[in-house]
């Protein structure tokens, strides 16, 4: 059985894996970046359009573009892979060192000792199953991400004509992916009254193509039993399906794009506090979890709606695993809680004193809202901000002498409307 | 060649009979019409082996379930599909209810049921602390147990043709004639079995089997049941099944602890028309919900990873109807095995032999015959240490493919080589996409492994056969128009 010892095990070689290493590497620290495929990227190697990294490397890259920058920068820093490996298990001995437990066909067995870990997985897919959309359970039902990998790792064509449930990124940008292939979409079928995904995907995607957009519509019943034959759609009328209005479209291919989930289970097998409300794991300013030593970043903390973010903030946690590993103490934790318009604040603590960038996701839609930083029942800081969206993250930076021993509540308002 | 027996349907009866039938010096062939066998009625159920209480003894269900649910342990122990005897807990929670309860006991024990109790409320919250608190009372069947009914059924076939039973499957029985002394069976495709003797064990589908057989006109009515699998990390996860107290024509709405660790709710009991109607509505969807959670605590619709829907086939006189027919001769009818058949099926394959005998069936035993399949290994049971020396012998042993279930590529090599090379099939035997995911992550690796092992291209793999293909075709074949 092969053994090492690193200094920072990095599970997950997406871009929040991949930017952790970096710096952790650059800084002269043995950095091993692990992921259960073959290739560095993630989910990136399948997103084959473009779009990526304006915010980060300042040029319209696509997914394989900018994975093979973020590996290429990784590798130089000097980081080291365990590719092909799934980790299976982290153990914690007394002294506070972790060892993980990597299969991979190559090596079989293999522990890596480490003295931090980071947590980069990502996410999952929300599935039919998870939804429970009633119907037959024909051949044909994919989600969006596994259609992407098939169509644009394997070259393989799903169907020939396909309804998407729901109206996340992934559901849109393979809207457009299946009819570039030749295949007919027959629309988007969405549950809220707003779209899921990202403005310019509506208008790239679906418009520039003349998909229709079904907002407020519930697919009510899956048809076909070996293949899909077709989908009953329904209007929703106060979340329920109006029936007497449901219309039928024929395809042989449903695609799921209906939300993601963070992929805690190791995490939670090393014994850290999950955050309520992202569904990730709970971290501090210095993005370390509950269990000392372990930090995360990334979509696994919360879903990020650009990568370049996700490598933004990967690039602030690993200041802090480093910070750490130089002996700096753990964060002091004040609470940060969310009150009204916001589904989440992350980090979910602050520390007194120290500049913070933190990142909700709004619950309205609003032109023009404010955003309000409340602590002991007064405002300590607000920001207008413009063309509120669900689908868009909010990111904001808070200056340190702002940021007292007083737990904050965040809000935001429509101001639109005022 | 003429056989000795054909049974046709390879669900849990006739794959029991065909287990109970390779250990005689016979030729026997199974007969499936589906890609896989256990595909009907066999494969979507609640994978329950029930304790001998539910039905009177007066009953043959009743009789082979009692006898069934003894033979498990030892079928486990040789086969070594997942079976655990967790005990089934009848929850009351009203005093009506509990009238109803001491009903079933006293059934349970002049049906010869042992270690029955009638428990209290503390009691039946000491057992299970899940158990919503407003529970009066119950009983505690510590005999009753869970099932992975799939794994069962491929384990059942598995025996019987290690020992000599021949297997086919896509075979759609059409027309079945006696020729004097024999039958001739032909199949949709054009195929002709003959055998001396034939076993119908065709499920939904017995009715049929006979009419074309010239057996017995009877009809099998389905009675649909919708199941809802959570999560492994489900709250809600009992340690023993709960059952309510059961109704007129079910046995009610179950939570059950799957021998595989996660939780299953389910079933609901409705006749249809339609014996391929296996659709889920989200009216009993919620229906079930509400059920469970007025029962057990930590149940949430977010622990929700995928549905089902399966038929009983259920005859007018809702018992088993097992015999030889007055009107076919050589012909054994094995007919309206609904709940609690997979208890019942040891013993159904035990008494459709002796059926078989007295027809004048010669049955010697044979020298030699593998009793235990041979064990098999699973990476997610293994220490690290056993995974470190099967890695060295075939690497794919360390190859996760499956990470929600942890399921290696050498896992589905395996079972793509004993035969199952349907998706559903290869999770069925290797739980790969079974898992939370519900194969999101792994689908793509598992039809190239399916591929590469079977020799079927990648584009004519099925979900389960006929015409459930997965793909299209390639990046290319389609014209593009926009």
């Amino acid at each position: 059985m092969k053994e090492e010892k690193v200094d920072v095990a990095v599970i997950g070689a997406g871009a929040a894996g991949l930017a952790a290493a970096t710096v952790i590497a650059a800084a002269g620290r043995k950095a091993l970046v692990i992921d259960r495929e073959d290739f560095p990227g993630g989910i990136l190697r399948q997103c084959i359009h473009s779009g990526f990294g304006l915010k980060y490397y300042h040029e319209e890259l696509t997914g394989p573009e900018y994975a093979e920058r973020a590996t290429i920068a990784a590798q130089k820093a000097g980081a080291s892979f365990a590719l092909g490996c799934t980790v299976t298990d982290i153990q914690i001995d007394m002294m506070g060192e972790f060892t993980l437990v990597l299969l991979s066909a190559a090596d079989g067995v293999r522990k890596v000792h480490a003295d931090a870990i980071v947590l980069a997985m990502g996410c999952r897919e929300r599935n039919r199953g998870n939804i429970a959309t009633p119907g037959t359970r024909p051949a044909g039902v994919f989600t969006a991400g596994s259609a992407q990998k098939l169509l644009n790792l394997e070259g393989c064509l799903p169907g020939k004509t396909a309804v998407i449930v729901g109206s996340g990124d992934i559901g849109l940008i393979m809207a457009r992916r299946l009819k570039w292939s030749g295949m007919e979409v027959k629309g988007v079928v969405e549950i809220m009254p707003h779209p899921s995904g990202l403005a310019r995907n509506i208008a790239q995607c679906l418009e520039d193509f003349g998909i229709p957009l079904w907002l407020e519509h519930s697919v009510t019943r899956i048809i076909g039993r070996d293949r899909v034959e077709g989908v009953e759609v329904a209007p929703l009328n106060h979340g329920e399906p109006d029936m007497s209005r449901s219309f039928t479209l024929e395809c042989d291919t449903l695609l799921y794009s209906v939300g993601l989930i963070p992929e805690t289970e190791l995490a939670q097998q090393a014994g850290v506090l999950l955050d309520r409300d992202t569904g990730g794991p709970l971290v501090d300013a210095n993005y370390e979890t509950s269990v000392s030593g372990i930090f995360s970043a990334g979509n696994v903390l919360h879903v990020h709606d650009l990568v370049d973010f996700v490598s933004e903030e990967a690039t602030r946690m690993a200041h802090c695993v480093l910070a750490r590993l130089d002996g700096a103490p753990s964060a002091e934790k004040v609470g940060n809680e969310v009150g009204s318009n916001l589904k989440y604040v992350v980090p979910a603590f602050h520390t007194p004193g120290a500049t913070t960038n933190f990142s909700f996701r709004p619950l309205i839609i609003a032109d023009e809202a404010l955003l309000r930083a409340e602590s002991e029942g007064k405002t300590i800081w607000e920001k207008k901000l413009r063309f509120v969206r669900p689908a868009e993250m909010i990111s904001v930076t808070l200056p340190g002498e702002l940021l007292g021993h007083a737990p904050i509540t965040f809000h935001l308002q429509d101001t639109a409307t005022r | 060649m003429i056989y000795d027996v054909a049974i046709i349907g390879a669900g849990v009866s006739g794959a029991a009979t065909a287990w109970q039938l390779s250990r005689y010096e016979l030729k026997t062939i199974l007969l499936e019409k589906a890609a896989d066998v256990g595909f009907g009625v066999s494969k979507a159920n609640s994978g329950i082996v029930h304790g001998g209480f539910h039905h009177p003894v007066s009953s043959l269900k009743a009789r082979l379930e009692i006898r069934g649910n003894l033979m498990f342990e030892k079928l486990h122990h040789e086969l070594g599909f997942p079976f655990k005897r967790c005990g089934i807990l009848v929850a009351a929670f009203s005093e009506e209810e509990m009238s109803q309860v001491r009903k079933l006991y006293n059934q349970g024990i002049a049906n010869g049921v042992t270690n029955l109790e009638m428990c209290s409320h503390e009691r039946m919250l000491a057992l299970e602390p899940k158990l919503n608190s407003e529970v009066v009372g119950g009983f505690y069947c510590p005999g009753g147990g869970t099932v992975e009914p799939y794994r069962y059924v491929f384990s059942l076939v598995e025996f019987a043709v290690r020992n000599g039973t021949e297997l086919l499957c896509n075979w759609h029985l059409t027309k079945g004639e006696y020729l004097g002394d024999h039958w001739r069976l032909t199949a949709a495709d054009g195929g002709i079995v003959e055998a001396r003797y034939v076993v119908n064990a065709a499920g939904l589908f017995a009715d049929e089997v006979s009419r074309s057989c010239g057996g017995e006109e009877f009809r099998i009515h389905p009675r649909k049941g919708e199941e809802y699998l959570l999560d492994r990390s489900s709250k809600g996860c009992p340690s023993h099944v709960i059952f309510p107290v059961p109704t007129k024509h079910s046995k009610g709405v179950l939570v059950i602890p799957t021998s595989e660790g996660t939780t299953m709710i389910g079933p609901t009991a409705d006749p249809v028309d339609d014996k391929l109607d296996t659709e889920t509505t989200s009216a009993h969807l919620r229906r079930i919900l509400d059920q469970v959670r007025s029962m057990v605590n930590g149940i949430s619709h977010r622990d929700l990873i995928t549905s089902f829907a399966g038929l009983r086939p259920v005859l007018d006189t809702e018992d088993f109807y097992i015999a030889p027919s007055q009107k076919a001769p050589a012909f054994i009818q094995v007919a309206g095995i609904q709940s609690p058949g997979l208890t019942a099926s040891p013993a159904i394959g035990e008494y459709v032999k002796d059926l078989l005998k007295g027809e004048g069936l010669r049955l010697m035993e044979k020298l030699h015959i593998e009793y235990e399949l041979s064990p098999r290994h699973e990476a997610r049971h293994e220490t690290i240490e056993n995974l470190d020396k099967l890695h060295d012998e075939d690497p794919a042993w360390t190859h996760i493919i499956c990470r929600c279930e942890k399921i290696s590529e050498a896992e589905i090599v395996e079972a793509v080589r004993k035969g199952h090379t349907t998706v559903d099939g290869v999770k069925f035997y290797t739980r790969a996409g079974m898992g939370r995911c519900q194969g999101g992550f792994c689908s793509a690796k598992i039809l190239k492994i399916i591929s590469r092992e079977s020799g079927i291209p990648m584009q004519e793999l099925t979900k389960r056969g006929g015409s459930s293909r997965i793909l299209y075709g390639t990046l290319g074949d389609l014209e593009v128009r926009l």
